[in-house]
C-alpha cells in the first residue's frame, strides 16, 4: 500500500486540532506539557471557542504557551497569571480566560494571586501543572516538590524540618467558596488523557455559569528535573507523586453530585 | 456640562477617571490615597459608565489586573502611594516592556520604608528615572492643583494610549488631601474601539494577539529596545509641558514642581515686592523633562534654585539641562516636612545671589 492510498478520509484517526499551532514544541522529549497543551486545545476546539478564548501563559517551562496555543494570549510576569487573568475577565465577561501555571509559578511567588482570585469566584479555569520542580530553571526545589525529593536546590532530598512541606495547595483552594470545580488529574496514560481531557471540557463549560473558579491540576512528570527517562519518570510519578497527590475530583458542583 | 466642585484631591482624581471614560480601577488601600478607592466604591461607577472597580489583594495584583485589562486595549488603572507603588514597579516594567496603556497614580508620601502618611516628592527618582527593571520610561504627570489631578486623568489616557506607554501621576499628599475648587469636565465615552494589539478572542484568518515583553534572542530584545528609545524620543520632542511665570525680566530663576511650585510662586511673589527679579519654572511633565526651556533660561539668569520635598532629586535634571551655563543650588525639606515661603526665599538670598 503506497502512502498516498493510506492518507485518506476513512483512515483519518486522529486529526490535529487547528487550535494548536504548527511550531515544534520545546519541552523535552517525555513531558507532559505536549499532552496537557494539546488536550486543552482540542477542548477549546470541540466548544467551538477558540475566537472567544485569552488565555495566560505563566513564567516557567510552558512560559511560551503563547507559541503553541493559537488564541488571543497574554504572557504574564511570575505567579501573576490569575491577577492577569482577573483584569482580562471583568472588562471582558463574556470571553473564556484561562491561565496556564506550573507549581513554582501557581504555589510559591503566586500563591496570593491563586488564593484570592480563587476566593473572589473569579470565572476562569486555572491550569496547574504539577511536576514538583522547577524545570525552566534547571530543577530547584519547589512548593510541591515531595519530602525527601531531590533538587538542585535540595541535593539530598528535601528535608521538610528546614524546607517546609510539599504544599497541597489543590486541596486548599478546593476549601474557598469561590472555587466551583476543582480535580486533580494526570496525562501520563491513554486513560488518564482521555479523563483530564473531560475535566478540562466540564471546567470551561462551567465557565459560561459564572459560579466560580474552576481549577484543574495534572499532576505530571520531568524527566529531565528528575533526572530520569520518560519511561522511568512516568513510573516514579505513579509510586511517588500519586500517593501524596491523588489523582480525582477534590470539589465537585453542587448540582453535580 | 462643565461643573464647578468643591472637591478633595484624591476624590476629584476618581470622579475624572469616571468621567474620563476609564473601563476599569483596580487598588488597594494606603494612606494617604484611599479616597481614591472609596470614592469609586460609593460612586458605583458601573451604574454610570459600565467601569469595573475592584480591590485587589495586593499592589501586586492590581497592577497586574491592570496589565490583563489594559492587554484587552481597555483603559485601566490603579492608584496607590510610595509603598504600594515600590511593589508595582515590576508590573510597571512589564507593562512598558509590552507595551501597554495604563494609568498609574502616585499620592506620593515620605519614604524611605514605610516612612510617614505625610506629603513629600521623594519618589521623583523613581517615577522618572524608572524604578523598575529594564530599559522604560514612564509618562509622569506632575499635578500642582486639584484641577490638574483632573485634568490630568483625561491627559493621562489620552497620552497613554497615543503611545501604548504607562503613564503615571506623581501627585503628594497634600494635592491628594487638600480642598479645592474644581472644574469637572463632562463625561466621555468609554473606547468603543478594537485595537489590533488588543487580545479580544482571536479572528478567523488573522494570527492571534500576544501580549508578551520576552523576546528569548537578544537580536529581537535589542530592536525592542530599539523601538521603545525611538517612541521616547517622539514623546520628548511631542509632549513636553511646563509653566513659567516671571521669567520675563528674571535674573535668578526658581524650578519646582507639585505642590512644592506652588509654595516656591509664593516666595517669588516676596522676593518680587523686595525688588529681587526671580521667575519660576514649573515642569508639568516630568519626563519628558523641559530641558530645552530650562537651558534657555540659563542664558538669562545668573543662578537657579530648585526647591524639593526631598533630598534633591529633580536638581540633577535641572543640572544636566544648564550644563554647567550657570550655578544650580538646591533647597529641600524631607520626611513629611513642608518648606515655608520664607525659607526658600532665604535660600534663594543665601545659596544663589549671595552665594
Amino acid at each position: 500500500m503506497s502512502e498516498s492510498n493510506m492518507i485518506t478520509p476513512e483512515n483519518l484517526v486522529y486529526e490535529k486540532t487547528s487550535v494548536m499551532t504548527d511550531r515544534v514544541l520545546h519541552y523535552c522529549p517525555g513531558c507532559g506539557h505536549g499532552t496537557a497543551h494539546r488536550i486543552l486545545a482540542e477542548v477549546i476546539g470541540e466548544l467551538g471557542i477558540q475566537g472567544d478564548t485569552i488565555g495566560v501563559a505563566p513564567v516557567g517551562c510552558s512560559v511560551l504557551a503563547y507559541y503553541y496555543f493559537d488564541v488571543d494570549m497574554q504572557e504574564a510576569a511570575h505567579g501573576r497569571a490569575p491577577a492577569v487573568a482577573t483584569g482580562i475577565k471583568r472588562v471582558l465577561p463574556e470571553k473564556y480566560v484561562f491561565t496556564y501555571q506550573g507549581d513554582g509559578d501557581l504555589a510559591a511567588i503566586g500563591t496570593a494571586e491563586t488564593i484570592h482570585a480563587c476566593n473572589r469566584g473569579e470565572s476562569i479555569l486555572i491550569v496547574f501543572i504539577n511536576n514538583g520542580i522547577y524545570g525552566m530553571t534547571g530543577g530547584q526545589m519547589a512548593p510541591t516538590t515531595l519530602a525527601g525529593m531531590k533538587s538542585s536546590t535540595s541535593p539530598r532530598g528535601r528535608d521538610v524540618a528546614t524546607m517546609g512541606n510539599p504544599l497541597k495547595i489543590t486541596e486548599l483552594v478546593a476549601q474557598l467558596p469561590g472555587t466551583y470545580f476543582v480535580t486533580r488529574q494526570a496525562v501520563h496514560a491513554p486513560a488518564n488523557v482521555r479523563k483530564a481531557k473531560r475535566a478540562l471540557k466540564k471546567a470551561l463549560e462551567y465557565q459560561k455559569l459564572n459560579k466560580g473558579t474552576c481549577f484543574v491540576e495534572i499532576v505530571s512528570n520531568c524527566p529531565s528535573g528528575w533526572k530520569m527517562t520518560p519511561v522511568q519518570s512516568n513510573k516514579w510519578m505513579e509510586e511517588n507523586m500519586f500517593p501524596f497527590y491523588p489523582l480525582g475530583d477534590i470539589k465537585v458542583p453542587p448540582e453535580k453530585q | 456640562m462643565k461643573e464647578l466642585r468643591l472637591m478633595k484631591g484624591n476624590e476629584a482624581l476618581a470622579e475624572a477617571a469616571i468621567r474620563a471614560g476609564a473601563d476599569a480601577y483596580f487598588g488597594y488601600p494606603i494612606t494617604p490615597q484611599s479616597e481614591v478607592i472609596e470614592y469609586l466604591m460609593r460612586e458605583n461607577p458601573v451604574d454610570r459608565t459600565g467601569m469595573q472597580v475592584l480591590q485587589a489583594e495586593s499592589e501586586i495584583a492590581a497592577i497586574n489586573m491592570v496589565y490583563g485589562a489594559a492587554g484587552c486595549g481597555k483603559r485601566a488603572m490603579t492608584s496607590s502611594s510610595s509603598p504600594g507603588i515600590s511593589l508595582k514597579m515590576e508590573g510597571l516594567s512589564y507593562i512598558a516592556g509590552a507595551e501597554l496603556p495604563c494609568l498609574v497614580v502616585n499620592v506620593v508620601r515620605a519614604g524611605p520604608g514605610l516612612g510617614t502618611i505625610q506629603p513629600s516628592q521623594s519618589d521623583y527618582f523613581q517615577a522618572v528615572k524608572g524604578g523598575g527593571h529594564g530599559d522604560y520610561k514612564l509618562i509622569v504627570l506632575a499635578p500642582a492643583t486639584v484641577q490638574e489631578s483632573v485634568d490630568y486623568v483625561r491627559l493621562g489616557f489620552e497620552l497613554a494610549f497615543k503611545y501604548r506607554n504607562p503613564v503615571m501621576i506623581l501627585s503628594d499628599g497634600i494635592i491628594g488631601q487638600m480642598m479645592e475648587k474644581v472644574e469637572l469636565f463632562e463625561q466621555q465615552p468609554r473606547l468603543d474601539v478594537e485595537f489590533e494589539w488588543a487580545t479580544l478572542g482571536k479572528k478567523p484568518d488573522k494570527d492571534s494577539v500576544i501580549v508578551t515583553s520576552l523576546q528569548l534572542q537578544s537580536e529581537e530584545q535589542e530592536k525592542v529596545n530599539l523601538r521603545l528609545q525611538a517612541k521616547y524620543r517622539e514623546v520628548e520632542k511631542n509632549e513636553v509641558r511646563y509653566e513659567t511665570y516671571g521669567c520675563e525680566d528674571a535674573e535668578y530663576l526658581f524650578a519646582a514642581y507639585g505642590s512644592c511650585a506652588r509654595i516656591t510662586r509664593k516666595a517669588m511673589e516676596m522676593a518680587r515686592a523686595r525688588g529681587i527679579k526671580v521667575g519660576l519654572l514649573r515642569p508639568q511633565t516630568l519626563y519628558p523633562f523641559p530641558a530645552d526651556a530650562i537651558n534657555g533660561l540659563a542664558d538669562q539668569v545668573k543662578g537657579i534654585l530648585t526647591v524639593e520635598m526631598n533630598a534633591g532629586q529633580m536638581v540633577e535634571d535641572v543640572r544636566l539641562a544648564v550644563n554647567g551655563k550657570v550655578p544650580v543650588k538646591f533647597y529641600g525639606r524631607f520626611g513629611g516636612m513642608i518648606p515655608s515661603p520664607d525659607e526658600i526665599l532665604e535660600a534663594l538670598e543665601q545659596k544663589i545671589i549671595g552665594g
